[in-house]
């Protein structure tokens, strides 16, 4: 339970901050439109005016925030500032996206609210004039500023109009309804269905935030929502004077006719600031994209995996960090994230890069091109880097014995964390607190080995040079195979290496029985802590968590860090 | 953007524009407002819309996921032959049933959402991808193979009992032919 608490204890109370603050604009706003100086508008509207101006606020809030996840460069700035004061709060900017998907689905709600209000405040609004009698109040409302076009309460100026045709002719109306499209485009297009497998349809249509933003600013530049001016209340309280609506203005009465105006528009108050942030950001990234990038070296892996070690100068990166990697002459607008499998101690830096879409075969095609002939250094892409950014996952040498799980892709990261811990081992001479490592890799299939088991073949012969075979011990698990594999894998059973890595190490099939795995390494080191990390599904993730949590008994502590990558 | 498909887009975009559709009727129906036939149209027209577009298609590249519980809508859209399959067809009908939604300010924005699902679909179908189901993969089970052949029904040729027995004090006498062939020439 402390390791929930430890973990999932800081995301729980920023999103509790954040509903309460949700709530309580909500709140306090619906509140603010029940006063006096609105008495006349709310009897035209009724509460629809407070349930039309709560989510307004509310939106206010959010607009502003929804913005900030995305300025990766500042919150890079941030996390690395924040990282000495406490290394969890620097986690908490890891999970930018999530809240940034939190935010834009408040967005969707408040948005929904506040338009359903304002359907009923036009008919509410349409109603008052097509009532024409002098003897109803709300008619009576709707005449006042008639003749001057200022001091008006009804937005709806005649009777021989209707909502539809008022609402294209308001700005509010007009921008409303303009960000509600592009709010509507913007959110089907990043289901997890387009966005993972058509990502530039996502990230095309994404941009269509700008004219939200843009709209979102002029929207009460109209100053629709109109209340009692502050001079008119003097001269006709309504408590006193609304039943008294037929002798306005008339001589002897305490009554004048009554003034309304609207309120100057707010919202850019709550939005310019994080706007101003986020054109910093593209401006950053901009010019981060034009330091120049050396592509030193590209391998094409059999596994349909290129690899591309370039050098940037000023390039520091930690551990598990990922970079965002554009190509221009493949696309000018597209950047993808790719985790660096490189370890911060090589002179290069590296990364994997699976060729699945568009992007990364024309990648491929821009870096390898003929692959006949070796191609001149003069003839690979320029590339464009932004970062490195996420986890630092040092976490990892906190620990004496230390578990890494990784399944399929999620093995990525750890290229980097081992090949880090190997060379600070082997060169720096430095006493490295890590003393043991036992590495776990679930795959379905053989064919995604192979640039993996080149690294930890490698690894297993400088082991073995330096006598340190005990360092590293690693499974690698099958867990899909073909009836026609199984035949040769029985047939080289016996075999020193194994038939499909090539590793002393043998290929293990199906899953681990983490249950054994955690009970052997808990009775190898009796009174230690033991680091378990994951990249991989949620639900291996569950699993570990409980098998952690259930072996660790009085001398031995597993702890699960299932947020780092 | 070369490979993308995009009735997936339309999809999304139409099942939204279906509920949108169907709370705007709702909203008009229930607050009676002027026009709210429109609205109860509004709110039959949205039930269909979803209902038409639940079921996902199948992508001709890569896996697709299915949404939870759509098999059934799946069996009955796919019961409508090339009128559900063609996404022509799918294009006119959206644009069709999306303007009597712009008659009224509740559905509006469910007309024109519905709408640019519409010009979507005409996107996809002039690119000429059409619908597909998903339906569940029927195991085939591979036929046995032809490497077994009919086992044999009698027992090998032998001699008789009294010369099978080893006789251990003459093992080069003990050596015979086979007096049948026991190959299959």
């Amino acid at each position: 339970m402390g390791n929930f608490a430890a973990n999932e204890g800081l995301s729980i109370f920023v999103i509790l901050v954040w509903l309460g603050i949700n709530a309580f604009l909500f709140v306090h706003f619906y509140m603010a439109f029940l006063t006096e100086r609105w008495f006349y508008t709310r009897v035209l509207l009724g509460q629809a005016l407070s349930w039309a101006r709560a989510p307004a606020a509310a939106l206010n809030f959010n607009c502003m925030l929804i913005l900030l996840p995305v300025c990766r460069n500042l919150l890079s700035f941030l996390r690395g500032s924040i990282q000495y004061c406490s290394r969890t709060a620097a986690r908490q900017l890891d999970r930018n996206l999530t809240f940034h998907k939190l935010v834009a689905y408040m967005i969707a709600f408040h948005t929904a609210v506040h338009i359903i209000a304002h359907l009923f405040n036009f008919e509410y609004f349409m109603d008052a004039q097509l009532n024409r009698n002098s003897s109803l109040l709300p008619f009576v409302l709707s005449e006042i500023g008639t003749g001057d076009n200022a001091s008006f309460l009804n937005p709806i100026r005649s009777n021989e109009t209707n909502p539809t045709i008022v609402m294209f002719t308001t700005i509010a109306g007009l921008t409303g309804v303009a960000i509600t499209l592009a709010l509507i485009l913007i959110i089907t297009s990043s289901m997890e269905v387009i966005r993972r497998s058509y990502f530039e349809v996502f990230w095309y249509t994404h941009h269509l935030f700008v004219i939200f933003f843009i709209g979102l600013v002029f929207h009460g530049f109209g100053r629709i929502v109109r209340g009692q001016t502050a001079a008119s209340l003097k001269t006709n309280k309504p408590d006193f004077c609304a039943s008294r609506f037929e002798e306005w203005g008339n001589n002897g009465t305490n009554c004048t006719v009554p003034d309304f105006a609207g309120n100057p528009p707010g919202t850019w108050k709550w939005v310019v600031g994080p706007m101003i942030l986020y054109v910093c950001e593209r401006i950053v990234r901009l010019y981060r994209s034009h330091q120049k990038v050396v592509v030193t070296k590209v391998v094409m892996h059999p596994s349909k995996t290129l690899e591309l070690q370039m050098k940037k100068k000023g390039f520091r990166m930690e551990v598990g960090q990922y970079v965002f990697i554009q190509c221009p002459s493949v696309s000018m607008l597209e950047w993808h994230p790719f985790t660096l499998t490189s370890a911060p101690e090589e002179d290069y830096f590296s990364a994997h890069i699976r060729i699945v879409g568009d992007w990364t075969q024309g990648l491929y095609e821009a870096c390898v091109g003929d692959a006949t002939q070796p191609q001149e250094a003069w003839k690979l892409p320029k590339i464009a880097i932004d970062g490195p950014f996420g986890t630092a996952s040092e976490d990892v040498f906190r620990y004496e014995v230390v578990m890494l799980v990784g399944a399929g892709i999620g093995v990525t990261p750890f290229a980097s964390i081992l090949k880090s811990v190997w060379y600070k081992r082997i060169q720096n001479n430095q006493d490295v607190f890590t003393k043991k490592i036992y590495f776990y890799w679930l795959c379905p299939e053989t064919q995604a080995f192979e640039w993996f088991a080149d690294l930890l073949q490698s690894l297993e012969n400088q082991m073995a040079e330096k006598e340190m075979t005990d360092f590293l011990s690693y499974n690698i698990y099958l867990t899909r195979w073909k009836d026609t594999e199984a035949a040769h894998f029985r047939v080289h059973h016996e075999a020193e290496n194994d038939p499909i890595t090539g590793l002393k190490q043998k290929t293990l099939y199906g899953k681990p029985n983490w249950d054994n795995e955690f009970t052997n390494i808990a009775t190898k080191h009796p009174r230690s802590k033991v680091g378990v990390f994951l990249c991989g599904p949620p639900q291996l993730g569950k699993s570990l968590e409980k098998q952690s949590l259930s072996h660790s008994e009085a001398d031995v502590k597993f702890i699960f860090n299932k947020e780092n990558f | 953007m070369g490979k993308i498909e995009w009735a997936m887009w339309a999809n999304e975009q139409a099942l939204a524009s279906g509920l949108i559709l169907l709370t705007g009727g709702i909203v008009g129906v229930a607050g009676q407002f002027r026009g709210w036939q429109f609205a109860a149209y509004a709110v039959a027209a949205g039930v269909f819309v979803c209902l038409l577009e639940y079921p996902r298609s199948k992508r001709s590249k890569g896996t697709s996921v299915e949404r939870t519980g759509q098999y059934c809508f799946t069996v009955c859209v796919k019961a409508f032959g090339p009128l559900t399959r063609n996404y022509y067809v799918r294009a006119f009908l959206h644009a069709a049933i999306c303007v009597p939604g712009g008659f009224m300010l509740s559905t509006v924005l469910g007309c024109v959402c519905l709408g640019i699902a519409s010009l979507i679909y005409l996107v996809a179908a002039i690119r000429g991808e059409h619908w597909e189901p998903i339906l569940p993969r029927k195991e085939v089970r591979k036929p046995v193979t032809e490497s077994i052949k009919n086992p044999p029904q009698n027992p090998p040729p032998r001699p008789p009992a009294e010369m099978r027995r080893k006789r251990v004090d003459d093992l080069e006498g003990a050596a015979y032919d086979n007096p049948i062939s026991v190959t299959d020439d």
